[in-house]
């Protein structure tokens, strides 16, 4: 009951015209830049907070929130229509998506996976905004301590569980926390590995490492393997309507991925390739027509895309509420909070809840917003791909470089700027994960200072983390999502061997 | 740099477990410089402390999956364009590290980035990219209030 008078309030808040208007800009930004291949919500929402920085707090995380919701449509379209997503989580989407495109049913399949979205995002709005109030209440009782295992596990969770491999994730999250070390020290006054450099000393900028990680690094990762990769985009062809049949087959998977989505999402584990993949393999084992897998099966469109989204909603429940960003994306709304002076968590809820209520209630305008501007207008995103690739880089480069100079003036900031560039390409040649970086910049300080007090308080006895029986249950977690992978991946090369 | 299925051990990857490992030994050295104010915990040694250690271990495990060539396999890599977008970068950083504003600069970089994605109409790009940087500067000095290094061409404006 609770939750649906804070809903209400929020919807108050959100239904005014300004809010309105930002959840708009939100969208449609958010859709074309989750069409264009090479920048997904985590960079626009990066290219976007240094200029947005003089506007009204709620207006522009409302329009984030709008953004974040966007890409993801956006992206599928372009993982219908090219076989290359722009994200990892379109990856099981275009799997089916562009084979029933390249059969002349792009039209149902990106319908389906609009309304699925749809479907997934107001459901895992709806558990959002339930199970908010709960884990506010929760997050209340927790001391410094209990932070602390908190983000121990969702550091492991980020970077080592769920990727490729738990080595170079770890690796990818410690040159995060290295870098989140480097500025003034805020608790004793020292600066720490700033070498007498004074852009240094106040910190390296989220923005500029994103900026750099994503924009710049992926137009150099692009550019130096062009002569490899060549993309083809398919027209959609045919009705954009979905049959009847086409209705039959999607909503069941509409439900399960949602089922899948949301829950993963929900716990600090990061990431929608997990859910978006357990889907497709469950619609493939499901399906009544399993010939069509492979070759254009609008379940395999169908399910992972609502998963998808359900996963992105579910991602807000620890932002909001704990404060704990599981993605890169999430990483940046919550930069776009720190910009504001705002710090997500329960402390929030209680001290501006007409703002988390309207961001809340505006997720669910905007995913209505995107429902009703997504297929009519699909014709006008899909000319956003024909905007050459030369063109796309260079006008990327140019507003990233701007954006980081209009925040901070100063040639040392570019240089950065380049030199995280430089890191990003050389990430993604070896095949190291970019949003752990992102992740262990911004989680890293609010870590140790979490650390910090709990120590302080136990007169620095690290036994204290052992004691309270909550952060013993997180330090235990963290540590099992740690030893798990490698477990695991010793079974695999037994399955191999066995095979 | 391409790494072919024969080869065991990764060159590369063992590069890069010395970059983390020399990372860790310089958070270890400048971590020797902090001084601690309270009696009682390591305070600001705390967190550095922690990330050499687990740098210096996942230098070691990146560099066990080096020698035993686990790392995943490479294209071939085309160094022209890199260059290329890292010049224009640097000619940009250059230009607004003398006072020549950002416009001239940015121009370059569009054009850059553009002929390194293939196009070869230098002298096209370079007014297209001053005609965005314009734009750019409009949109920010103007609608919302944020200020970019000006130089000469950018008082005119």
């Amino acid at each position: 009951m609770e939750a649906f008078v804070s809903l209400a309030n929020g919807l108050s808040v959100a239904i005014q015209p300004m809010n309105l208007l930002f959840a708009l800009i939100g969208v449609l930004l958010g859709t074309a830049v989750g069409v264009l291949p090479g920048i997904g919500p985590a960079l626009t929402v990066a290219l976007l907070l240094p200029v947005t920085f003089k506007l009204d707090p709620a207006g522009s995380i409302i329009m984030f929130a709008g953004i974040y919701y966007g890409g993801m449509y956006g992206g599928s379209t372009t993982a219908i229509l090219i076989n290359t997503p722009g994200e990892s989580a379109s990856m099981a989407t275009a799997l089916e998506g562009n084979k029933m495109a390249k059969a002349g049913r792009g039209g149902p399949a990106l319908a389906t996976s609009a309304i699925g979205s749809f479907v997934a995002g107001t459901i895992a709005t709806l558990g959002l905004t339930f199970l908010a109030p709960y884990l506010v209440d929760i997050a209340v009782s927790f001391g410094p301590e209990d932070y602390f295992a908190l983000m121990c596990v969702a550091f492991v969770t980020v970077s080592a569980t769920f990727g490729d491999s738990p080595v170079r994730g770890l690796t990818s999250l410690f040159i995060g926390l290295t870098l989140g070390l480097v500025g003034i020290d805020i608790l004793s006054g020292q600066s720490r590995l700033s070498f007498g450099i004074p852009e240094l000393y106040d910190n390296i900028e989220v923005t500029t490492l994103a900026v750099g990680l994503f924009a710049v690094g992926e137009a150099l990762y692009v550019a130096s393997r062009r002569h490899v990769h060549e993309e083809r985009l398919e027209a959609v062809r045919g009705s954009l309507w979905m049959t009847k049949e086409d209705w039959k087959r999607s909503w069941k998977p509409w439900l399960r991925g949602t089922a899948f989505g949301f829950p993963i999402g929900a716990l600090p584990a990061g990431g929608a390739e997990i859910p978006t993949f357990l889907s497709y393999s469950t619609e493939k084992r499901l399906t009544k027509y399993p010939e069509e897998f492979g070759k254009g099966a609008i379940e395999g469109v169908a399910g992972p895309e609502a998963a998808n989204n359900a996963s992105a909603a579910g991602t807000l429940v620890p932002l909001l509420t704990l404060g704990l960003p599981t993605s890169a994306t999430a990483a940046m709304l919550l930069a776009g909070f720190q910009q504001y002076g705002l710090n997500p968590g329960p402390l929030l809820f209680a001290e501006q809840p007409n703002l988390v209520w309207g961001l809340i209630a505006s997720l669910f305008i905007a995913n209505g917003m995107l429902l009703v501007l997504n297929l009519p207008l699909v014709g006008l995103w899909v000319r956003l791909l024909a905007i050459p690739q030369p063109w796309l880089y260079a006008g990327i480069l140019v507003f990233a470089t701007m954006g980081t100079i209009a925040a901070n003036p100063s040639p040392v900031e570019l240089i950065m700027l380049t030199v995280f560039g430089v890191l990003g390409f050389l990430m993604r040649r070896f095949d190291f994960p970019i949003a752990p970086v992102v992740v262990g910049l911004i989680l890293g300080p609010i870590a140790e200072s979490q650390l910090r007090r709990a120590l302080s308080i136990s007169l620095g006895d690290p036994m204290v983390l052992l004691q309270s029986p909550i952060s013993a249950t997180l330090l235990a977690i963290a540590l099992i999502a740690l030893i798990l992978p490698f477990v695991l991946k010793g079974l695999g090369r037994f399955k191999a061997v066995e095979d | 740099m391409t790494s072919s299925p024969q080869r065991r051990i990764d060159v590369a990857g063992l590069v890069i477990a010395l970059i983390l490992l020399g990372l860790a030994g310089l958070i270890w050295w400048d971590m020797t410089k902090l001084q601690i104010l309270s009696p009682y915990d390591l305070g600001p040694k705390v967190m550095p402390i922690i990330v050499s250690l687990g740098l210096t271990l996942l230098a070691v495990g990146n560099a066990i999956g080096a020698w035993k060539g686990d790392l995943p396999a490479r294209d071939s890599l085309d160094w022209k364009p890199i260059v290329l977008i890292l010049g224009g970068l640097a000619c940009l950083i250059a230009l607004i590290a003398i006072g020549g504003g950002f416009m001239i600069g940015t121009a370059i970089l569009f054009a850059a980035t553009s002929t390194a994605f293939g196009r070869r109409a230098f002298l096209m790009d370079l007014l297209i990219g001053a005609a965005i940087a314009v734009l750019i500067y409009l949109l920010f000095a103007k609608l919302l209030t944020l200020s970019l290094p000006a130089g000469p061409l950018e008082h005119l404006l």
